[in-house]
């Protein structure tokens, strides 16, 4: 089977640079635009870039650990 | 009398004729249909068009204003959109089903009294089972009948709250309330459990799963958002909506992250933008409430077209687990950008609908001072690109090769995604189309660099932590235990162990009863069997010596007495 192009391990590694400075670009921007921040840490700089991933990362954590808790094989009502 | 005619009722009359027409007439009356509702619902003036008597009381069936004609319009266009997906791949009882449901949820927002409201909400329960039912599988069917359960539950605490409403005030009339007596309460429990709000939140990701691939679609638009408007309509402002709200975009998020089946992942992925809306209904200021309709009003149109993208690729592959997809989009383009689109705008990317809705909430927390509010708000909006905006493209369309080829499903059904699509896009463009429908003057403008910016910072930094967490996320033969358990396993384990506890004690009752009675029948038996003493037969002589004696003891009697 042919590998579509979109999948090539090049063009991956493009769409991870391309990707890179999208993120990079995302955060230089700020300088360029009035903020208003309302509330203590929303005037840092970048607020939304690292608080949304930080937030990301949270919510990955804390399903994990429910998941330890509450996951069942998926037959678990067939039974 | 009333003098308009009720938008709703072109959708009854065409789910009464879908069965008596030819099969070729049907396309004309699942798309015509809804066209004529649209065409009713602009063309009735505001206010009350009249009243109709009912058992001595006046109702208000068609009662019009911005609230009622925005989330007509919308269920209007569901209808179209969801007629038109469905035309290839639905059983007549679907289509049958779908336009009832339809119809009720129209005869829902319309409703300008509790009678009217009731008897809609009830016929959208049945028009809704019948189209979980229809999918014609076990599952669809047990899923079907839990699902009953929960909302005749449901139901029956909107009718204790109307009971207790109507017999405190006097009055029948649906307007803004406050939530200060009992019966308003139960109101209010009736409206949040169609929200699928908790603790029975669960009656949502177990039921429209298991629904037909356009089944799902008509589901995901109509039960919950006549909810959220009956929440709008009658308790603005209330404070408990907001924890509410924002314990169900949580909750939607974890599950969605959690789950392992595309359509069950959207279905919690309903629950978490729900919750924006029922969170915007507590703020209760205009810019909250118009951002609650307007995300309303989006949310339909992208959960809709996820739908339709899932629901695709459920009936050209037939698998439904992420674990089996995987790689589509070398197969299915159409598909896949529609996706993309709905997965974007649900992610509230600028340009699309997301992007103009989500944030008017958002927006009227930071107004009102919110802080704890806001800041969870904007976690959450990172969450929402996190499940719904990557994990489910990425699962199904892309991640690893499934070796699956299936082409992009027929023709009828990429029209309608496409129209979706075209929707989700144009009202990122062109936000004032939406504004102007929306309940209350809108000053918001949402293309402002620093809302562009910080958006995009907020949502590219979420797909950052996605691909970094990839390895975390690794998909799993899993289900994620939620509160369905309690009447799915605890109750038919509670019940099954009483039976064996109690079995002994019914043993030992049974068999000292049946003791008793056997010595009873012994004894009876013993005197009046054929054989018994007091059934045998005696010779003439015996009775006439008993006579004797018995005179005897008489004429004895007698002469000791005297």
């Amino acid at each position: 089977m042919t590998r579509n192009r979109l999948i090539r391990p090049r063009t991956v590694r493009i769409l991870w640079v391309l990707f890179t400075l999208l993120l990079a670009l995302s955060v230089v921007a700020e300088i360029f635009i009035h903020t208003h921040a309302r509330f203590g840490i929303e005037g840092s700089f970048g607020f939304h870039a690292w608080f949304g991933g930080a937030a990301c990362i949270g919510i990955i954590v804390i399903a994990r650990f429910l998941g330890l808790f509450l996951k069942r094989r998926d037959t678990y009502y067939d039974d | 009398m009333i003098s308009a005619l009720h938008p709703g009722l072109a959708l009854l009359l065409g789910a009464l004729l879908l069965p008596l027409v030819k099969p070729g007439m049907r396309p004309l009356l699942v798309l015509g249909t809804p066209l004529v509702t649209l065409l009713l619902i602009w063309n009735i003036p505001d206010g009350s068009p009249g009243s109709l008597a009912f058992m001595g009381y006046q109702l208000e069936p068609l009662r019009n204003d911005s609230l009622s004609r925005l989330f007509a319009t919308i269920f209007g266009i569901m209808a179209l959109g969801g007629g038109l997906f469905a035309l290839r791949t639905a059983t007549l009882p679907e289509l049958v089903a779908a336009k009832l449901y339809a119809a009720s949820a129209i005869g829902v927002v319309y409703a300008g009294d509790f009678i009217s409201l009731f008897i809609c909400w009830e016929l959208m329960l049945t028009g809704s089972t019948l189209v979980i039912w229809s999918a014609a599988s076990s599952t669809a069917h047990h899923a079907g009948t839990r699902y009953l359960m929960v909302h005749l539950f449901g139901g029956m605490l909107l009718m204790v709250g109307i009971i207790g409403h109507v017999g405190q005030t006097g009055s029948l009339s649906f307007e803004a309330m406050q939530a200060d007596s009992w019966g308003r309460w139960f109101i209010i429990g009736g409206f949040l459990l169609n929200t699928a709000a908790p603790p029975l939140s669960a009656w949502l990701p177990d039921a429209y799963p298991e629904a037909s691939p356009s089944g799902a679609v008509f589901l995901s638009a109509f039960t919950t958002k006549a909810a959220v408007y009956t929440l709008m309509r009658g308790f603005p402002g209330t404070e408990l909506l907001v924890y509410v709200g924002l314990f169900m975009i949580f909750y939607g998020i974890i599950y969605a992250m959690l789950e392992n089946d595309m359509r069950r992942i959207l279905a919690y992925s309903i629950v978490n933008q729900v919750g924006f809306m029922v969170a915007g209904i507590g703020i209760g200021t205009t810019m909250a409430l118009n951002g609650a309709a307007a995300h309303a009003f989006a949310h339909i149109i992208y959960k809709g077209l996820l739908f339709m993208s899932a629901g695709s690729v459920l009936y050209m592959t037939g698998r439904r687990k992420c674990t089996d997809l995987g790689g589509l989009f070398q197969s299915m383009p159409v598909t896949t950008l529609c996706a993309i689109v709905g997965a974007i705008s649900i992610s509230g990317f600028p340009l699309t609908s997301g992007f103009i809705s989500k944030s008017m909430v958002v927006e009227a927390a930071a107004d009102q001072q919110l802080a704890v509010i806001w800041f969870l708000l904007i976690a959450a909006s990172a969450g929402v690109f996190l499940h719904a905006g990557v994990k489910f493209p990425w699962f199904v369309f892309f991640h690893r090769d499934s070796g699956l080829r299936p082409p992009d499903p027929p023709l009828s059904m990429r029209i309608a995604m496409i129209l979706f699509a075209g929707l989700c896009i144009g009202i990122g463009v062109a936000p004032a189309t939406l504004y102007n429908l929306l309940p209350y003057p809108v000053e918001y403008l949402p293309y402002t660099g620093a809302h562009v910016v910080q958006t995009l910072q907020l949502l590219l930094f979420s797909g950052l932590a996605f691909f970094l967490m990839l390895p975390v996320l690794r998909r799993t033969l899993t289900i994620t235990l939620d509160s369905d358990w309690f009447y799915r396993r605890l109750l038919p384990l509670g019940v099954q162990r009483l039976l064996a506890r109690s079995q002994p004690l019914d043993t030992a009752i049974r068999h000292r009863a049946g003791g008793i009675v056997k010595g009873v029948i012994a004894a009876l038996s013993r005197y009046h069997a054929p054989r018994g003493f007091l059934a045998r037969t005696w010779p003439t002589g015996s009775m006439v010596l008993w006579v004797a004696v018995l005179l005897g003891a008489y004429l004895l009697a007698y002469l000791f007495s005297t």
